[in-house]
């Protein structure tokens, strides 16, 4: 024991590395009440991992080539040891992310997370999840299937309606090509995995320091620092580890249970996270009926269609993502806590919820004019849930919070 | 709270199912992987009457022949025809430009077509050919139309012809509904055996599409088995552990 002491001791003088570990887990005082919704961070960080390393060995084997691509990937489901699960592991990790990803922002909503002094987590979690969006569209290339081609097709062409000549220019410079070829999958296989992947990881890093310095929000919304004991430790405050260790272990083999059963009962999950289209190789001749993009990004995708001009679609979806980056500033409650406010503002999270569940399956059918103007309809309800926020939480009847969390 | 996550997890998952297309509604087939006569079979009927044309050329002789459960010289006796070796792809010599010029379009590689299609497709497909003299192979199907492949399997099934009905809407545009067939000509099984005989094939073609399929289904039991033991020790340290906060 004291060799082991003796030895942490030299790494101490040269590298903080006792003062990290207290910093980030065994002194770091996270509130005791979290409920379930505190489960998707600790998931979201573990899904990055198995993405990396299911995605490590899936390059071992994986050709960037369009003349081989989706050859290698069914060399992968049939002929390499194990290949089929790592293959399965990292095509199902790609949607469980987004769902846990979508779970974890829910959550800052719903308890207000991003309100001061949280901003920046919220800002860099935002960088976050468009980042995610970059590294799952590019991912989406790769297998060369038609959805894959196709998929990538209509998205770099949207950059083409921009005006000023500008669009075309960026389209083909994005593509490498006239239209997606052999250059495009070379160049998304580079950034799908080394530059995209450096900067969520950096990105990640940013998120976890910036939370750690202002301490975990709780589902009651009141901050743990203003009732500390004569110690200096917040009084509803427990060290993250071992219990929020342990306990998000329970979390991770519930998590890991559903995962497996998608993996080994319905790996395609009935043509959601992988389409039945795909299983066809990428031909650029012969255009498919229905081009989809995956479910994650179908409530943007419904936004898009939704705007009669395609480059007012294109400046709708992006301002339907930029306007998540303004929340902590939209909202001007009293309180953080969906537990404490009035009426109006549960009504109008619900009229949201509602509406991006409705866009997103919205978003995977053809676009019929019935089914358009109800996407125009949560369109402008998604949005106004936004830009009514500073004055619906200012008007909105809120409960006083209490001193202390609730348990 | 575990019910409230389970209750959770379930409303996420997504509902199943996407639209098929497509006029005809297909039949139900149910195929069994684990018959490996069956597959034995559906894997005979496919060298003898589609890799003619049809190639599976992302699956390797040996790896079909391990999985069916047949030694290297039953693959070679029986199932290679060509000079192809134990170790190499089951692909095809035809060339793809003459076949596109024969069939009009190149007959594609069936590795993934139940992955594509599904199996009630495939197993609907092969059941639905009949007589159409306005075809260059004189034969149409219910589940492609115009489809440019010609019935290879008549000699087993015999050749049928199918009934329509005309039926004129409210606007006066006039659709055509199949009835039923009509047998013109007996092949050399019975109805019952045909009908097997495509289940087979199909079975074979669906272990092809996705070879993991033979283990990942039980393999999938005994690790969510494990976890769940997982699940109750690990929920027991977590008990322990919160035992003094409160």
């Amino acid at each position: 024991m004291s060799a082991m002491k003796n030895f942490v001791g030299w790494i101490d003088e040269r590298f903080p590395l006792t003062k990290m570990w207290e910093e980030h887990l065994s002194k770091y005082y996270a509130p005791k009440n979290f409920n379930f919704w505190y489960f998707f961070g600790s998931l979201a960080l573990m899904v990055l991992v198995i993405q990396i390393v299911t995605g490590i060995f899936l390059t071992m084997n994986y050709k960037p080539d369009a003349t081989l691509a989706f050859g290698s990937v069914e060399y992968i489901m049939r002929d390499v040891n194990w290949g089929w699960l790592i293959r399965y592991m990292h095509s199902t990790g790609a949607s469980a992310f987004f769902i846990v990803v979508y779970l974890h922002m829910f959550r800052g909503l719903i308890y207000g997370s991003y309100r001061k002094p949280r901003e920046l987590i919220w800002i860099f979690g935002m960088f976050i999840y468009v980042a995610l969006m970059a590294e799952a569209f590019m991912g989406y290339l790769l297998p060369w299937g038609q959805m894959s081609y196709w998929g990538a097709q209509v998205i770099i062409s949207l950059f083409g309606a921009i005006p000023f000549g500008i669009g075309d220019v960026l389209s083909e410079w994005i593509r490498g090509d006239f239209v997606v070829s052999d250059a495009t999958l070379n160049r998304f296989f580079a950034f799908h995995v080394i530059a995209v992947p450096i900067i969520l990881l950096a990105l990640v890093v940013l998120h976890i320091i910036a939370l750690h310095e202002v301490g975990s929000n709780n589902p009651d919304g009141v901050e743990i620092k203003k009732n500390k004991g004569p110690d200096g430790i917040p009084l509803d405050g427990i060290p993250f580890h071992p219990y929020y260790t342990v306990k998000d272990i329970v979390g991770v083999v519930v998590f890991l249970i559903f995962f497996s059963a998608v993996i080994f009962f319905i790996p395609e999950m009935g043509g959601w996270f992988l389409e039945p289209d795909n299983f066809l190789p990428a031909n650029p001749l012969k255009t498919p009926e229905h081009i989809v993009p995956l479910w994650y990004f179908t409530p943007f995708y419904a936004i898009l269609r939704a705007v009669p001009s395609k480059f007012g679609g294109v400046v709708a979806m992006g301002a339907a993502i930029f306007v998540l980056f303004l929340l902590p500033w939209l909202d001007r409650a009293r309180v953080k806590s969906i537990r404490y406010r009035g009426a109006i503002y549960k009504a109008a999270l619900a009229i949201f919820v509602v509406s991006f569940i409705a866009l997103g399956w919205l978003g995977t059918q053809p676009a019929t004019p019935t089914l358009t103007n109800f996407a125009r309809l949560f369109s402008i309800l998604y949005f106004a849930f936004f830009l009514l926020m500073p004055v619906i939480t200012r008007i909105d009847r809120t409960k006083p919070e209490p001193e202390r969390v609730t348990h | 709270m575990k019910k409230k996550i389970l209750a959770l997890l379930v409303l996420l998952v997504p509902s199943l199912g996407m639209a098929s297309g497509g006029g005809f509604e297909p039949f139900k087939v149910d195929v069994d992987l684990h018959n490996k006569d069956s597959l034995r079979n559906g894997a005979k009927y496919f060298v003898n009457y589609c890799m003619g044309c049809h190639s599976l050329k992302y699956m390797m002789y040996q790896r079909m022949g391990d999985d069916l459960g047949l030694t290297k010289e039953q693959v070679e006796e029986n199932l290679i025809f060509t000079g192809a070796k134990i170790g190499d792809y089951m692909t095809i010599s035809m060339p793809e430009a003459q076949a596109s010029e024969w069939f009009g379009t190149a007959p594609p590689d069936l590795t993934l077509v139940t992955r594509n299609r599904g199996a009630d497709w495939l197993y609907t497909y092969l059941l639905t050919f009949y007589v159409d003299d306005s075809r260059p192979f004189g034969v149409n199907n219910l589940m492609f139309k115009d489809v440019g492949m010609p019935h290879v399997l008549w000699e087993l099934q015999g050749l049928q012809k199918a009934v329509f009905e005309e039926s004129t809407d409210e606007h006066g545009n006039k659709t055509r509904h199949f009835v039923r067939f009509e047998k013109i000509s007996d092949g050399q099984l019975s109805d019952a055996e045909y009908e097997k005989a495509v289940r087979d094939l199909v079975a074979f073609l669906v272990y092809a599409g996705e070879p993991a399929k033979l283990v990942r289904y039980q393999l999938g039991v005994w690790v969510i088995l494990f976890l769940l033991v997982l699940l109750v020790v690990s929920y027991a340290l977590k008990k322990e552990y919160w035992k003094d906060v409160h």
